[in-house]
């Protein structure tokens, strides 16, 4: 299964207020692939995927959508399109993992409609994606926090939408977790060609599970491309102002950025 | 386009939990039986605890003349009147918590109450104003603009109207709002005449002139809040991941602040300011059957209408041979389980 959805961002400005943030950014979503934007703390990753995902109104060009502004389709027809999942999203307590996962089926029902037979099944079949079934009834706050993360992905899987935006969904797991949320969007992407883009901050595995990469930098693009292309030691001293090594990874053959510090380097007089 | 395989048999049983809280029906069952115990209790007891037989004259207009037929009656009005209060108050609470995201939130944390009655009390003192039709007025527009300029202050500043911003706008507008009251009041004696009764909130008055002033504002109030009950679930998962389900966060409030408004401030017209109502009825609810709005709504609705006409019914038997008036009452019985429910642990903070 594929999708043929052609999502652009041209000469985009936007932030808050009156600090702007992404200063000019012109950019195409692959379909059917895995995007991974990369960057440095503050440089505007979030703020580039919320303006992308209408939670920014953009100062200053346009993010459409088969060619039209996602501000001019209906927000709940968007919705079935597009689906986001923010950094770090509202918990309400009491809820219970059903519940939550449920409230993903909210664009694809109407004032009347309530629960159809499509809707369950949706719900049940995103809990069985991510292997929380067996916590359904179970509430939010008895989970750990992959197990909860895979709450809210399953949520958006209930969305059922052909592009999905994911703001670090691998923050505060442990390298298990992460590994394993990443190959659960990966079985994403391959079974029903849904369209990924995430914000990632360990650069390996970026490198490992992205089809293509988006370089940020003080809300500019300054690099994209497959990861062999594109991860060299210089974006890297561009991107994240670290000095380091590029092997490829002995696992997937990709770019292994092996980071080199002030210190335990085996001859600290050597390059700096 | 996600397909699920293997369809086990369990899976009608999973359905069910999706759909309604656990136990839903059992519950449900529980609260009208409660309700029709406490509307019989409301028929029958009072100064004059009437017999079976007065009753049955009374609900069914036999025997006109007899005094406990038309105690029965006029006690048909009140308990209506107190119902229709309750329905109101209870809505109100939610949606106000909902909007606010702020588990203690009741239409009084937006000074809505407070707004309505400095309206009114002005009214009073300068207008001479004495009849529950002019009331609601003055009330509503005493809420509505006081729900606008809290709305208004609560947006300023970073992020819009955050639920800490607006809880805060509505404490200290609420405080500003009460001094004007008394500062007003105090002078005139008129006005302290008119206005202790009122202030106090009282399902008494409840007559058949003000319910039918009350319905369909009741009516349009309860149908705005079932409406958005899914998109308000939505709305507590954060403004970022509603948006992202296709919801306008800024015109859901907007609506919902209304139809909060509206059924807070009639209620506060009709009947004074009755507090406690919607805190209580919410957080019982919340409790039993959880955080979903679509069945929450319509149970703290229940909720409301039970609890405000028990208390009536206890202020009769306590203020016997007068009344006590359900404000008080509302208040006795709210605060000591208010803090109970806060001191329980299982207090769902939103
Ligand atoms: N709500 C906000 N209001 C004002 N400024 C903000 C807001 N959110 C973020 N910023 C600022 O915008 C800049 C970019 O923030 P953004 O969240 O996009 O960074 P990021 O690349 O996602 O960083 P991180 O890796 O830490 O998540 C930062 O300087 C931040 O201070
Ligand atoms: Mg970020």
């Amino acid at each position: 299964m594929s999708n043929t959805h052609v999502f652009r961002v041209d000469n985009l400005v936007s932030g808050y207020e009156n600090k702007t943030i992404i200063h000019g950014i012109d950019l195409e979503i692959p379909r059917n692939k895995i995007s991974v934007i990369i960057g440095a703390n503050g440089c505007g990753k979030s703020t580039l995927l919320k303006t992308m995902a209408k939670l920014i109104k953009p100062t200053e060009g346009d993010v459409t959508l088969n060619g039209k502004a996602i501000n001019k389709y209906p927000p709940k027809q968007l919705a079935r399109i597009l689906g986001l999942l923010p950094q770090s999203p509202v918990v309400p307590e009491g809820i219970t993992v059903a519940d939550l996962v449920g409230r993903g089926r909210f664009p694809h029902q109407s004032l009347f409609s309530g629960w159809s037979k499509k809707d369950y099944e949706a719900v049940e079949e995103a809990m069985e994606f991510m292997n929380i079934k067996e916590f359904a009834d179970l509430d939010i706050d008895e989970l750990s926090g992959g197990q909860r993360q895979r709450v809210w992905i399953a949520m958006a899987l209930a969305q059922q939408t052909d592009i999905l935006f994911l703001d670090e969904p691998t923050t505060f797991l442990d390298i298990t977790y992460q590994v394993e949320i990443l190959d659960l969007l990966t079985n994403l992407n391959r079974k029903f060609g849904t369209t990924i883009v995430m914000v990632l901050h360990d650069i390996n595995l970026s490198a490992r599970y992205a089809d293509h990469i988006f370089a940020v930098k003080s809300g500019k693009l300054v690099a994209e491309g497959k990861p062999t292309d594109v991860l060299t030691a210089d974006l890297v001293k561009t991107v994240f102002d670290l000095n380091c090594v590029v092997i490829p990874d002995p696992i997937s053959d990709t770019p292994l950025i092996i980071p080199k510090g002030r210190y335990h380097v085996k001859d600290e007089s050597a390059t700096l | 386009m996600i397909r699920l395989k293997n369809s086990s048999s369990n899976s009608k049983k999973k359905q069910l939990d999706i759909h309604a809280p656990k136990h839903f029906s059992l519950i449900l069952v529980i609260g009208l039986i409660l309700l029709l115990v406490t509307v019989f209790a409301s028929l029958v007891l009072g100064a004059r605890v009437v017999s079976f037989q007065e009753l049955m004259d009374g609900l069914f207009y036999q025997n006109q003349d007899s005094y406990g037929a038309n105690v029965v009656q006029k006690r048909i009005s009140r308990t209506v009147f107190s119902l229709c209060c309750g329905v109101a108050l209870g809505i109100a609470g939610v949606l106000m918590q909902s909007v606010t995201r702020n588990p203690l939130a009741d239409p009084s944390i937006l000074g809505v109450n407070t707004g309505a009655s400095l309206f009114v009390i002005i009214g009073i003192t300068f207008f001479h104003i004495n009849t529950a039709g002019q009331y609601i007025w003055l009330a509503l527009i005493g809420a509505a603009i006081t729900a606008v300029f809290v709305f208004g202050i609560g947006s300023m500043g970073r992020g819009g109207a955050t639920p800490i911003k607006l809880v805060l706008a509505g404490a200290a507008t609420s405080a500003a709002l009460s001094s004007l009251v008394t500062a007003i009041m105090i002078p005139s004696t008129y006005a302290m005449d008119q206005f202790r009764f009122w202030q106090v909130g009282s399902v008494g008055s409840g007559s058949w002139d003000s319910i039918a002033i009350f319905i369909p504002f009741l009516v349009t109030g309860v149908i705005i809040a079932l409406v958005s009950a899914p998109a308000l679930n939505a709305l507590a998962l954060g403004d970022d991941v509603a948006t992202g389900l296709g919801v306008r966060p800024g015109m859901l409030r907007f609506f919902a602040i209304c139809a909060g408004v509206v059924l807070c401030g009639v209620t506060t017209a009709l009947a004074g300011p009755i507090g406690f109502i919607g805190l209580l009825a919410t957080h019982a609810m919340r409790l039993v059957i959880g955080p979903d709005l679509r069945f929450l709504i319509p149970m703290s609705a229940l909720a409301g209408a039970i609890i405000l006409t028990f208390s009536d019914v206890v202020g009769r038997l306590i203020g016997s041979p007068g009344e006590l008036e359900v404000g008080i009452i509302t208040a006795f019985i709210g605060a000591p389980i208010l803090i109970l429910l806060a001191k329980r642990s299982k207090v769902r903070s939103l």
